[in-house]
Parts: structure tokens; C-alpha cells; sequence
């Protein structure tokens, strides 16, 4: 096996939806695991047949909701029986009744930086460099092209070989990709 | 199979097609694309200096009562409240349509909110940005308005009554601004890497490209960005109901005639959606003839805003008759008079206005003819946004200038420091948008993209799926 150490990855470029979906499936069939497919807009069905697991952004803003409902619940229970008791019309210094605009506000301030930074996070953005900017093609990716790249680092990965099975695929272009 | 009854023209009258002239992938591109990458107008510039200079008027109102203080507005007693709220409640219920539009419709899977949501969202920020003005600047001392924030400080050396609903208010709205903020953002990243690809120069690939953070469109990517845009929907659309009534609390909770009472939640949330619908209309209508995106922003999507502006528009006029059935029969004298004074007092002329444009005018929108007439919808969607602005002066006003005691009686008179402030706001809600029309996509490229190919697949499958069920397929 020769060094690909230099290497991201071989590129191939399809025209619609379908064929790159009909191409991901069969790389699998035929052993490739380490693969990535570059889209203008989501494809469904893409997951399974990448073989990916489902996002796990779901639990990471669950812990945000917490966070944020806690907060709201110490914060005025604290500011309002310890820190500044306010007696007014005899009113209690702490309720759940009156306390709940704020929880729900908070609750939803912090799921939603929770969803937007955990999916930033998830995805490793920002990064503006990244070996797939190198193809010539790339532009495309988000118009109206759709390319699969099977990288380097997967064990079955032959430059050549790679190359002449992804033609086999009705890939339109395919070109290999420097790291 | 495929060759059973099935009839394509009647499918297309059933859901008529969102997206005409069946533009390829690229077209699309192109048509949201272009008008960021084009020579900067000439009219562009002409847009910018008179907006840009209505503006200005703005910041020069807002110094102006800064310096001199809260008296240079009409807002005195027994009217302690004026046009500031008025404002302040009127653009924050203008916003509410465009979190609608993106959030609420995106759960019910409407394929049409497509083309519209980037546009309405941008509007729900720049709304926002012209309500939160409001608050802060009538605290009287704008300068200790972070004192409304339970921050730890020393000058302050006090919590604040979270009893009180202004604060609710205050969080509902930062929460509600921030929200939007980030979903707007998530939902520009993959339009962003768009221009950047299709950039001819450096300085736009950088620019572009630090502002798409280097979305690079994966799977991967994708994966996570609909979860993410799925759980901000999730999100929004209990905030965007939760943001009017607890604007609505303000008054509500209060114990002044004509305020105290518990239809004001959904009735608030109604008239938001009702006006903010018809601000997009405005909007829109001009929108999609400046930038050629009539393919895009097609009659099925007016059509469709304006049988939303029909539904809330009764359910508005429902509300307000119901309020003075509630004023009757709860045999309540204070609460009897004060609607009697709001539909004959000093104030009728405004009541009526707002009847006029709230109530009667969306009826006409039950004819099909004149919901699909563009110069019709414009005119239209302009009655009833100066009708929600009426509504909430009349609340404002008409329970505060009549107190319990006759010597307390007065009657609000804007100033014209007022009305030059409240115009100010139009500036910068424009300009703002002006801004926004020259660098940023303001069709959501990839969703409409997605919904083209989606929505192909459901025609080529359709003979397909009804073959199982025959009786629905005679049914046609």
C-alpha cells in the first residue's frame, strides 16, 4: 500500500441526488467506511447509508435546558428570600407561579445556545481551511453538484483503484484531492 | 400502476407549485445570488440616503429626549404611558409573524414557507431592534438601563421584584431578540457558503468565508444542522407565543379597567401574527418585484399570507367583541364604562379606525379575486397595519386618560417629538433592510433547493402511493 500521506482523498462529482446516494451505497457494499459527502442542501437517506449514527445534539441541549431552568429557579428564589427579601402586599418571597416567565425564558435562552454552539462544536466550525477547498470543483458543492469523497485514511484506499470504482459509479469528474 | 386516474392538473389546482418556470438547481442559485454580486445600484444608494437620513432624525430624537428627558413626549399624568409603548408593543407584534413563518410552519412541515422565512426573519430582528429602542430609552435614565438585568452591581445594591411583569418583559424580549438572532444566523451559514463559493474576488471569499465559518456542507455538516434548526424551531415556537403574552402581562396583570383582564394572551398573540403577517406582505410585494424572485416568491405564498391575515384578522375581531361582552356581564362599572368610552369617548375615532382596518378589512380576503391582486393585498396589508397600530393606543390610552376620579382625567396629545421619533423608527427598520437586501441571500437558497427536490420525488412517486388507496384516486 502505497503513502498516502499527502493525500485527503479521491473526489467524485455526480449531478443529482440520486446517483450520489446510489454510489454511497455501493462504496459501502464495497468496504469503503471513511467517506464524506458534500451537498448544496440536506439529502435524505444520506445517514443510513453512510452508515452514521444520529446527531447527539438532542442530549447536548437537554443539558442546556437544564442548566437554564436551575438557574432561573436559584437565581430568583436567592435574589428574593436571601440576598433582597421585598416584602410586598404580603405576597410570598418566592413562588413557582411567579417565577415561571422567567424559567421558561431562560430555559429556552440557554437550549437555544446550547443547539447553536453544540452544533458549531459538533461540526468543528469555524475551521476555514479544510482539505476538500482544494478541489477544483469544489464551488459546485453548493450549487448544484454532488461529490463524494472516499479519504485516504480508510483502509481499502488505492488512488487508483478508488479512482476507477467511483467512475464505475457515473462519477461526472473525479479527481484526487491534496490534504 | 402509474397509469391509473391520475391527473396531474388536478393534483397542481389541489397544491399548485411553489417554485415556477422549473429553474434547475443552479438557476436558483443564480436568481438569490446575483443581486448580492451585481454592481451596486444607483437606486440602491438613493434608497440608503433617504432611509439612512430618516435615521439620523432618529438618533437626533432619541439625544434630544437623552438630554432633556421623558417630558419632551406627550406622556404626562393621568397618561403615563403613550406612543413609547404603543411602538414598542406594535413593532415587537410585527416581529412575531416572521418567527411564525420560520418556526411554527417549519413543524407543520408548510414546504411553502420556503421562500419567505429568510426574508420574514430578517424582518423579525430588524422589528425587534426598532421595539427594544422603547424600553429603554422610557426608563427616564437610559444610561442605568442595565439595572433592569439582574447583573450584581454596586450602585444599584439591590435584586429586582421579580414579581413585577415588567421584568418577565424584559427577559421575554432579550431572549426572544437573542433567539431569532441565532436562528436567522444558523439558518444564513449554508446561504453564506453560497456567495463565498461563487466570490471573484479575495476580499469577498474572506469576508464570506469568515462569516460562513467554513461550512462546508457535509453530511456530517447536514446531519447536525437539521437537528439543530429542528430543535431552534422547537424552541421559537413556544418563545414567539410566550414573548406576547407576557408583553401582554404588562397590562394584563395590572388592575387598571380595560387592562385586567385574561383574553389579553392569546388576543395579543392573534394581532401580532395578524400584523406582522401584513407587514410581510408589504414587504414582500415590493421585495420579489425589486430583486425578480416573482418565480420564487410565487401567488401561492401571497395567496397563502393572506388567508393567514383572514383567520387572525376574525379571530381579532372576535376578541374585541368578546371584551365588551366580558365589560357587560361583568357588571363591573368601571370596566363598563371604559369600553363605552372606547367606542364613544374622545377617543372613538380611533376605535373606529381600528374596527375599520381590523376588522372589516381582512374580510375581503375571502374572495379569492382580491387576495390574488397585488395592488389590492398591498393596500390592504397597509390598513391593517396602521389598524394594529391603533389597537394598541386605544388600549393604551383609552384605560389610562379616564382615572377613577374625574379631576384625574386627560386626554393624550403626541408631541412632536413623538411622532418624529416613531417615523425615525421606520428609518432604521428600512435602512436596516436596505442593508440586508445588498449582502445577504434573502431567499433561503438551500431550503428551497431541498423542498425543489423533495417535491419532485413526491410527483414522481404520487401515482405510485394513491394506486394503494383506489377510492381516493376516484374520488378526484
Amino acid at each position: 500500500m502505497a503513502d498516502h500521506s499527502s493525500i485527503h482523498g479521491v473526489v467524485a462529482d455526480f449531478s443529482s441526488p440520486d446517483t450520489l446516494l446510489d454510489a454511497v451505497k455501493a462504496a459501502r457494499a464495497q468496504g469503503y467506511t471513511k467517506m464524506e459527502a458534500y451537498t448544496p442542501f440536506p439529502i435524505h437517506g444520506i445517514d443510513e447509508a453512510m452508515g452514521a449514527k444520529p446527531s447527539i445534539l438532542g442530549y447536548i441541549v437537554l443539558c442546556g435546558s437544564a442548566t437554564g431552568f436551575t438557574t432561573a429557579v436559584l437565581l430568583q428564589w436567592w435574589t428574593g428570600t436571601i440576598a433582597y427579601p421585598l416584602v410586598i402586599s404580603g405576597k410570598p418571597l418566592f413562588a413557582f407561579e411567579f417565577g415561571f416567565p422567567v424559567m421558561f425564558e431562560l430555559t429556552v435562552l440557554l437550549s437555544a445556545f446550547a443547539a447553536v454552539f453544540g452544533m458549531l462544536g459538533l461540526n468543528g466550525l469555524p475551521r476555514l481551511s479544510h482539505p476538500i477547498f482544494n478541489y477544483s470543483g469544489v464551488a459546485g458543492s453548493s450549487d448544484d453538484r454532488f461529490l463524494l469523497v472516499i479519504e485516504a485514511s480508510d483502509k481499502r484506499f488505492d488512488a487508483n483503484a478508488t479512482k476507477d470504482f467511483l467512475a464505475s459509479l457515473g462519477a461526472e469528474k473525479l479527481e484526487v484531492v491534496e490534504a | 400502476m402509474a397509469d391509473l386516474a391520475f391527473d396531474p392538473k388536478a393534483v397542481e389546482q389541489l397544491s399548485p407549485p411553489l417554485v415556477t418556470g422549473q429553474p434547475s438547481l443552479h438557476d436558483v442559485t443564480e436568481a438569490v445570488s446575483i443581486h448580492t454580486e451585481l454592481e451596486t445600484h444607483r437606486n440602491w444608494y438613493i434608497a440608503l440616503a433617504i432611509s439612512g437620513s430618516i435615521t439620523l432624525l432618529l438618533g437626533s430624537m432619541l439625544a434630544y429626549l437623552v438630554a432633556t428627558g421623558v417630558g419632551v413626549w406627550g406622556n404626562n399624568n393621568p397618561v403615563g404611558w403613550g406612543w413609547d409603548i404603543t411602538n414598542f408593543v406594535f413593532w415587537i407584534g410585527i416581529g412575531h409573524a416572521g418567527t411564525l413563518i420560520s418556526a411554527i410552519l417549519f413543524l407543520f412541515r408548510q414546504k411553502w414557507r420556503t421562500s419567505i422565512n429568510r426574508f420574514a426573519e430578517a424582518m423579525t430582528l430588524f422589528a425587534v431592534a426598532c421595539a427594544g429602542i422603547y424600553p429603554l430609552v422610557h426608563v427616564g435614565r437610559p444610561w442605568r438601563a442595565y439595572w433592569l438585568f439582574p447583573i450584581p452591581n454596586a450602585d444599584l445594591a439591590m435584586w429586582q421584584n421579580f414579581r413585577s411583569p415588567l421584568l418577565w418583559d424584559v427577559f421575554a424580549v432579550s431572549t426572544y431578540a437573542t433567539v431569532s438572532a441565532m436562528f436567522w444566523y444558523v439558518g444564513l451559514i449554508p446561504d453564506l457558503a453560497i456567495i463565498r463559493d461563487r466570490a471573484t474576488t479575495k476580499l469577498r471569499h474572506t469576508i464570506y468565508g469568515i462569516a460562513s465559518l467554513g461550512w462546508r456542507g457535509s453530511a456530517t455538516h447536514w446531519k447536525n444542522y437539521e437537528k439543530a434548526y429542528m430543535i431552534l424551531a422547537g424552541l421559537s415556537t413556544p418563545l414567539v407565543l410566550s414573548v406576547h403574552t407576557i408583553v401582554s402581562f404588562d397590562f394584563a396583570v395590572s388592575i387598571i379597567p380595560g387592562w385586567h383582564t385574561t383574553i389579553f394572551p392569546p388576543y395579543f398573540v392573534a394581532g401580532a401574527i395578524f400584523s406582522g403577517f401584513a407587514m410581510v406582505i408589504t414587504l414582500m410585494v415590493i421585495a420579489r418585484w425589486v430583486f425578480k424572485v416573482e418565480h420564487l416568491v410565487t401567488m401561492t405564498h401571497l395567496e397563502n399570507m393572506n388567508k393567514v391575515i383572514l383567520a387572525t384578522g376574525t379571530i381579532v375581531g372576535y376578541a374585541y367583541a368578546t371584551e365588551f361582552f366580558i365589560a357587560w356581564y361583568s357588571g363591573n362599572e368601571y370596566e363598563r364604562f371604559t369600553f363605552i368610552n372606547r367606542a364613544m369617548g374622545p377617543y372613538a375615532w380611533a376605535y373606529w379606525s381600528m374596527v375599520s382596518c381590523n376588522v372589516i378589512s381582512p374580510q375581503f380576503f375571502w374572495f379569492k379575486k382580491l387576495r390574488t391582486n397585488i395592488p389590492f393585498m398591498f393596500v390592504l396589508s397597509i390598513f391593517v397595519n396602521i389598524g394594529m397600530w391603533f389597537e394598541r393606543f386605544v388600549i393604551i390610552a383609552t384605560s389610562l386618560h379616564r382615572d377613577y376620579l374625574p379631576a384625574s382625567w386627560g386626554y393624550f396629545r403626541p408631541t412632536i417629538v413623538d411622532i418624529l421619533t416613531f417615523f425615525g423608527t421606520f428609518g432604521l427598520f428600512i435602512t436596516l433592510f436596505v442593508f440586508f437586501t445588498r449582502f445577504l441571500p434573502i431567499i433561503a437558497v438551500s431550503e428551497v433547493k431541498g423542498m425543489m427536490i423533495q417535491t419532485e420525488h413526491e410527483k414522481h412517486y404520487l401515482p405510485a402511493t394513491t394506486a394503494g388507496s383506489p377510492e381516493s384516486v376516484r374520488a378526484h
